[in-house]
């Protein structure tokens, strides 16, 4: 199960409608092993696609040694999907490298809008989860939330 | 030559779990080769066809090798070679 925070659910839709019909993607970061996405990092999408994002590698490299110094990992991948439904696309599973993340889909076309599916993809295999919305997390979490 | 290098969460199981190895080699195709050797499967998820797989990132120190010469990048004692699976898909 995917618990977030609502102001993360509510980015992700808004960059995802503002990108559209482009494919959105980003990330948020959370404490290694904590399974709490906290830092939302939105990642300019190099393929700029109706139905393919990959990340600007170069920006990937800063990201992702800035969350090692922070001891963090991408703890939600997320994308969305501007003319399909919320689920794993064939290359959205072949190209899946992080086990531990949960692959956040947003997707911004009728008759889908914003509803938002989660799954975690392991050696190519798809496993959807419920995704926990909340308003609040621990205080000391919440001041560390970082929303774009 | 000893090269460091950054090896991604994906690919631990191959390095038994190591996150960092050090290799020799004077180009980024020499360190794959000694990491095959050393840890038999790997090259086959970063190579295809001669190139480096077009979903994997590799990096020395900050530069991307697709901007250098690609596998025949050449190295310097002490560089850093990150491994970075692109995050893509449809």
């Amino acid at each position: 199960m995917l618990t977030i925070h609502t102001k993360l659910i509510s980015a992700m839709i808004t960059q995802s409608l503002k990108d559209h019909p482009i494919e959105t993607c980003g990330i948020i970061a959370g404490l290694a092993g904590s399974n709490l996405p906290l830092r939302l990092i939105p990642m300019r999408n190099v393929a700029q696609s109706e139905n393919f994002f990959m990340f600007d590698p170069q920006q990937q490299l800063q990201v992702w040694k800035e969350m090692s110094a922070r001891h963090e990992e991408p703890v939600v991948i997320y994308h969305s999907h501007t003319g399909s439904e919320a689920y794993p696309s064939r290359s959205d599973v072949e190209l899946a490298a992080e086990p531990q993340a949960h692959y956040v889909i947003i997707p911004t076309c009728s008759p889908h809008k914003e509803e938002i599916r989660s799954f975690r993809i392991v050696d190519q295999m798809v496993i959807e989860e419920r995704v926990q919305i909340v308003r609040q997390y621990q205080p000391e979490l919440e001041f560390q939330m970082m929303v774009a | 030559m000893s090269i460091t290098v950054i090896i991604p969460t994906i690919l631990r199981p191959l390095t038994h779990q190591q996150k960092h190895i050090d290799m020799e080699g004077s180009r980024v195709s020499e360190i794959i080769d000694h990491m095959d050797q050393q840890y038999p499967g790997i090259k086959e998820k970063l190579v295809a066809n001669g190139n480096a797989h077009r979903f994997i990132n590799i990096y020395v120190n900050d530069n991307d090798i697709r901007f250098q010469d690609g596998l025949a990048t050449s190295l310097r004692d002490g560089d850093v070679l990150t491994i970075l699976p692109a995050v893509a898909g449809g």
